[in-house]
């Protein structure tokens, strides 16, 4: 599979190259004396970000798409797998050594009520990084910051402030300017506009638009919002239960997806009307995702898959190319008719 | 034929250091049964305080200080607590953002749903149990007899808003009040949700107030809607109109600032999302003038000079409050 993606993408374009990474955590045990459990939270996933593009990862609650980020990341060890960021496996990385390559890797979470230290002043927040790295002198630091503030749209007495006094989307704004602070060049972006309104998610998403222009970013883009992942998004991937089950560029995902989950997805999403009713007649699933806890073997989604086969419950889907550029883990995607999504739909309001 | 719920001119304020502050101010509207109303709007605009006015449920500093809140022909303020509480549950009930703190840890989802058929409808213990488990299938949940002793961490969250909305529904009150009754949960799970929603109000003929901000579920499951902003009613109408033709910058703002999804062949091109600039006015910050007017692309003399306008019906399933809605008719 990794063969797959070497042809179409030369590697010197790539900034992150992420290789059959696992992450398990324990559970307990299975009754009193049984066979130690263990949480499947990342289950064999490997994937490429180009440098200067968006990497969307989309998934229900429990499919392991935040501790993809955060083991990528290095903030939760990985249990086994290659991270490679900038021709080196950062995955191997330890102490002071990890310390000094986070600049380059940098993290925006989704609740910026929890993730800004309520005592500290902003000024302070975004210069955290700053001195804790060592980077330039303390006046450079201070200019920074300013210069920092400014990039986000704050103005630059914002500096003096403390978190409370901020809105939500002002301090999303702080969070984005401290993960900037180091100039890094990858940034994850965890659910970072889900939390917001609306109108305030469309600030934030412009802003991070504006910075990649500006400074060729490098996004991994993680969301429940299939809208917001179009959007925003050059390239998706979907995760459920652990596993990547399809991976494509945007414009193919939204034209031609091929897994049974991506369809069930895209139909919970599709804007009303009567496309809509007929793609969740025939392709919405019912229930909740199961337990990452000791997932059966065979397909993850062959529990709620409607078109599943006996195949299906018994061997795991490998992803596989089915096209340039796209990839699915699926038995039956070739032998099933795939929705018609027409000829581009309009949205609602037009 | 009378709604069920009649809102008229209801005014909530909230006790502040200089005086009462208003959070809502001249709100109208009424739901007949069978029919769902959205409140839409961001956060601080007062949708959930219409809620909560509604079932009596303010938090303390906050009062009523005018209009009429009728349920289905009795005043719900000038009712004892008493009959209230026999009104909330009976006649009106509500499901809540997060099902998980709304449902107490320590009882089975039976018990729960079961206190409140003890409770309205004098059923025994045993009774209860056994009308417990038909609302849980009636939530399609699957396995009920073997779930209505669950508690509610063995429960998934999709699995959760089902069980409240069979508490709430319990006792068919005439009206239901969801309060953004999917925003908590996953996306598949929402489209479910929604779906038994309308299911449920089909065989009910329940009617819905859906507190929500996301259009999308207002043109799905709405059959009319009021945009509210800083605690002002904006544009109100059916829903279909609104959606089709919306007239108030706020509500156009609204709907164009979100991605929608765009399936089939499209030129994925990035376009900057068009924003709605600044923010809501915070509590006591609001002036006699239309509120919008800070972030409003058309805010022109006549909306610094003048009060906000009152509703001006438009047409004949329309109403918008802006000075310059004809002029600025895209």
């Amino acid at each position: 599979m990794s063969d797959g993606i070497n042809m179409v993408t030369p590697p010197t374009d790539v900034l992150l190259d992420v290789n059959d990474l696992v992450v398990h955590f324990p559970a307990g045990r299975r009754g009193l004396f049984g066979p130690p459990s263990k949480v499947h939270a990342v289950d064999g996933v490997s994937f490429r970000v180009r440098r200067g593009t968006t990497f969307g990862i989309v998934g229900e609650s429990g499919s392991g798409k935040s501790t993809t980020a955060q083991a990528v990341m290095r903030l939760i060890p990985s249990t086994s797998g290659q991270i490679v960021f900038g021709g080196e496996n950062i995955a191997d990385y330890r102490g002071e050594k990890l310390r000094l390559a986070r600049s380059k890797f940098q993290i925006v979470f989704q609740d910026p009520f929890s993730a800004l230290d309520p005592r500290r002043r902003a000024g302070e927040l975004i210069r955290e990084p700053l001195d804790l790295l060592g980077i330039g002198t303390s006046r450079e630091r201070d200019a920074r910051v300013r210069q920092l503030l400014a990039e986000v749209g704050l103005p630059p007495q914002a500096a003096d402030l403390f978190p409370h006094q901020f809105s939500g989307g002002q301090r999303q704004r702080l969070c984005i300017a401290r993960a900037m602070a180091p100039e890094p060049d990858l940034i994850v972006c965890d659910e970072a506009v889900s939390a917001l309104d609306v109108a305030i998610q469309a600030q934030i998403l412009n802003l991070l638009k504006k910075l990649q222009r500006e400074r060729g970013l490098t996004y991994i883009f993680i969301s429940h919002d299939l809208g917001v992942i179009q959007h925003f998004c050059d390239e998706i991937a979907v995760m459920y239960l652990g596993k990547i089950v399809e991976q494509a560029p945007a414009n193919l995902f939204f034209s031609a997806p091929m897994h049974p989950y991506s369809w069930s997805l895209i139909s919970a999403a599709a804007p009303p009307g009567p496309l809509r009713d007929r793609l969740k007649k025939n392709y919405l699933v019912k229930g909740d995702p199961p337990s990452p806890v000791d997932p059966p073997p065979g397909c993850r989604f062959a529990q709620r898959c409607p078109f599943v086969i006996e195949r299906c419950r018994a061997e795991l889907p490998s992803l596989e190319a089915q096209d340039v550029d796209h990839f699915v883990a699926c038995h039956i995607t070739a032998d099933i008719d795939p929705p018609d999504l027409g000829q581009g739909s309009t949205a609602i309001g037009e | 034929m009378s709604p069920v719920l009649s809102v008229q001119n209801l005014t909530v304020t909230m006790k502040g250091s200089k005086g009462p502050v208003p959070v809502l101010e001249n709100l109208s509207f009424d739901v007949a049964q069978g029919k769902t109303m959205a409140l839409v709007g961001e956060s601080g605009c007062g949708k959930s305080m219409t809620a909560l006015a509604i079932m009596q449920l303010l938090p303390e500093d906050f009062r009523v200080t005018s209009g009429r809140i009728m349920l289905d022909g009795q005043d719900v303020l000038t009712s004892s607590p008493k009959e209230l509480r026999s009104l909330r549950g009976n006649k009106m009930s509500m499901i809540f953002q997060e099902p998980m703190t709304a449902l107490n840890p320590l009882y089975t989802v039976g018990d729960q749903i079961g206190e409140v058929l003890r409770q309205h409808r004098g059923l025994g213990r045993r009774d209860a149990h056994q009308q417990a488990i038909q609302f849980l299938k009636a939530v399609q949940i699957p396995a009920a007899e073997k779930r209505v002793d669950a508690y509610p961490h063995q429960l998934s969250g999709g699995m959760r808003q089902r069980v409240m909305i069979a508490m709430a529904l319990a006792c068919k009150p005439k009206l239901l009040i969801a309060d953004e009754p999917t925003t908590a949960l996953d996306v598949t799970v929402q489209a479910q949700i929604f779906d038994l929603l309308s299911e449920l109000q089909d065989e009910t003929d329940t009617a819905i107030v859906l507190i929500t901000h996301d259009l999308g579920a207002v043109a799905e499951l709405a059959d009319d809607v009021a945009v509210l902003y800083a605690g002002r009613c904006i544009e109100q109408g059916a829903a279909e109109e609104i959606i089709a033709h919306a007239r108030h910058p706020y509500t156009r703002g609204l709907m164009s600032c979100v991605p929608h999804l765009r399936l089939g062949k499209t030129d994925s091109h990035f376009a900057a999302l068009e924003e709605i600039p600044g923010m809501v006015p915070p509590l006591g910050a609001r002036g006699p003038d239309c509120a919008f007017r800070a972030r409003c692309a058309f805010a022109a003399e006549v909306c610094r000079t003048q009060p906000q306008p009152p509703l001006d019906r438009v047409d004949a399933s329309a109403a918008v409050s802006c000075w310059r809605h004809q002029e600025i008719a895209p």
